[in-house]
């Protein structure tokens, strides 16, 4: 399948479109909308996050929400012992990043199965330890978090900006990693690990910084997140379902690409959109079947498929046989 | 003393139940080399049967066991002909999200269907003692119940023709292929016998503790803590750490609170799966 690869200047300007749709909608929609442009802006940072580990690197990791709720908790902490918002953020990024460089040092010498396995326990044993931590983390009644004043109006409107700028921010490492030795090295590790090895890729070091970056915005979402929410709870923080969800976003959209995740989430919060108001009940079906879909017919995601002979292909689908032999 | 042989015993009980719920997973895992997140939905789907059956025709549990078992049987052989088997040599995170979504699609009709209330079958048997160690009947029955399963589900994989062809195609999926094993067959029939031992094991902890949708997650993770404990694709590791954990878990609630008894069970997971990832019995699964 011959891969349409974007010049440069065309995958900035997708993005800088589709920021600036995200970030003008409180001046052309409702405010129902501007708040899923948030989720969306959201996701996004955390899916373009999963792709440098899941993506360049091809590890299959389903850590994302352990790094996500450790930044919930690591801000929502920090916010409640007084420190300002934003360095509560960057606090939480930090220990997100810490955590992940600690973390990766042991899990990353796992690989393919046992690695995922590994992710999702950590996952579970974190929400495991935040719900018995009573003294400290109020356990599972959660937290409550100092709310933003100045009404909800005001609200929506900075935390849609601090997620476009979290997710600017990712997007911009997202393109730096991909167009250094770094980014090189990732995707030979991903291609064959030992051969990358031998040629002289430091492959444990790449490892860690791919995990680390990765972890990194996922804990400057998560405290934002707490802050916009102002409750956090060690279900929602640390939830398996955000784990697959992110990696299928990014799945959607062509993971170990630049713009993949971007358009991945887009298509998802979208299609999940709809399906949420119409179907209720049977949401979390519609999801399952998303993904059935998108295993079988999508292997590429969005942007894998070759959409500049889809017409012929098309025509070519429609003829009948004795024509096309 | 006599607590702390009684928390042994509990733990023991415990642990073949924990066996029985994780060889299937186990032995999907092994020779498919698939993630089964599938695995707690049906489990928790062989023990609504299960009440139902009992709830609402008056089926004995242990009559409806072999009837559930043969149905989940039949599901996950569908599954994977239709479903699975399209990706089953495709890296993991392709083959574990596949059936995080099968799963999500049949978690969310128990749902719907049945609600997430907390259901179980009561026996009322009451317990029997012996040297002051106090054993609900119901959970005796359950533990003799998985034992035979386990033991059957053993002696299958060691006896029959296709129990050989099941470790076949576990050891080397191309030379079975060359011997004339259909191995998109025996992986559907390896499949099948996954599904089969959660359904049996969801009738069992139907009739010994509460079932409820909320628990599939659970279930999945003592699946995987087993698993890792005891080696992939092995029954008797299945069984070595099924009892591990049901002990341990048994004797951390002792000491530090039944929340924490979860979270040691994990942690002794990660722990294994650094240092030793073959599990603490070293077993391959070439049994």
């Amino acid at each position: 399948m011959p891969k349409a690869r974007l010049a440069s200047w065309q995958q900035w300007a997708a993005f800088a479109a589709w920021t600036a749709a995200l970030a003008s909608t409180p001046l052309w929609a409702t405010n129902y909308i501007a708040v899923l442009a948030v989720s969306i802006a959201m996701n996004t940072a955390l899916a373009l996050s999963w792709n440098l580990i899941g993506g360049f690197t091809g590890y299959p990791s389903f850590a994302t929400a352990a790094f996500f709720g450790l930044g919930c908790y690591a801000g929502a902490l920090a916010q409640r012992a007084g420190v300002p918002m934003p360095l509560a953020w960057l606090i939480a990024t930090v220990v997100a990043g810490a955590f992940a460089a600690a973390l990766g040092a042991i899990v990353l010498r796992l690989k393919g199965h046992y690695f995922a396995i590994g992710s999702i326990g950590v996952v579970e044993m974190m929400r495991l330890v935040i719900s018995s931590w009573d003294s400290f983390t109020g356990g599972g009644d959660g937290l409550n978090v100092p709310l933003l004043s100045g009404g909800p109006n005001v609200v929506a409107r900075v935390f849609l900006a601090v997620m476009i700028g979290i997710m600017a921010v990712t997007f911009l490492v997202t393109i730096l990693v991909d167009r250094s030795r770094l980014g090189f090295g990732l995707r030979c590790i991903q291609q064959n690990e030992d051969a990358a090895n031998m040629i002289g890729v430091d492959t444990t070091r790449y490892k860690v910084i791919a995990f680390t970056l990765s972890a990194l915005f996922c804990g400057t979402a998560g405290a934002a997140y707490a802050s916009w929410r102002g409750y956090i709870d060690p279900i929602e923080s640390f939830s398996i379902l955000m784990s697959i969800k992110v990696p299928v976003m990014c799945l959607l959209g062509g993971a170990g690409t630049v713009l993949g995740p971007v358009v991945g989430t887009a298509g998802f919060m979208l299609l999940e959109e709809v399906f949420w108001a119409s179907f209720l009940d049977y949401n979390r079906a519609i999801l399952g079947a998303v993904i059935v879909v998108l295993i079988f017919f999508l292997p590429g995601g969005l942007l894998g498929i070759a959409w500049h002979d889809i017409g012929t292909r098309f025509v070519r689908l429609m003829r009948p046989p004795k024509a096309a032999a | 003393m006599i607590q702390h042989l009684q928390t042994l015993v509990n733990g023991i009980v415990l642990g073949t139940l924990y066996a029985c719920l994780a060889v299937g997973f186990s032995l999907v895992w092994g020779v498919l080399n698939v993630i089964n997140m599938l695995h707690g939905s049906f489990i928790i789907f062989g023990g609504y049967l299960t009440y139902y059956a009992w709830r609402s025709y008056g089926v004995h549990p242990l009559l409806a066991l072999p009837a559930v078992a043969l149905l989940l049987y039949v599901i996950g052989y569908v599954t994977q002909l239709l479903a699975i088997n399209r990706v089953v040599s495709r890296p993991v995170l392709t083959t574990l999200t596949l059936t995080f979504g099968l799963d999500l699609i049949l978690y969310n009709f128990m749902t719907v269907y049945y609600t997430a209330t907390p259901r179980r079958v009561t026996l009322d048997l009451g317990p029997v003692e012996f040297g002051g160690i106090i054993v609900p009947v119901d959970r005796l029955i359950g533990m003799a119940l998985a034992l035979l399963l386990t033991g059957l589900l053993y002696l299958m994989m060691r006896r029959s023709r296709i129990g050989r062809a099941i470790v076949a195609v576990r050891m080397d999926r191309d030379a079975a292929a060359l011997m004339g094993i259909e191995v998109d067959r025996i992986y559907a029939v390896t499949f099948g016998i996954g599904a089969m031992m959660a359904g049996a094991a969801g009738a069992i902890f139907a009739m010994v503790y509460p079932v409820t949708t909320n628990l599939t997650g659970t279930f999945l993770g003592k699946a995987f803590v087993v698993c890792v404990i005891g080696g992939l694709g092995s029954v008797p590791g299945a069984l070595v750490g099924g009892i591990v954990l049901g002990v341990i878990e048994s004797f951390a609630g002792q000491f530090f609170g039944p929340q924490q008894a979860l979270t040691v069970g994990f942690v002794l997971m990660l722990v294994l799966l650094v240092v030793k990832p073959t599990g603490l019995t070293g077993i391959k699964g070439y049994e």
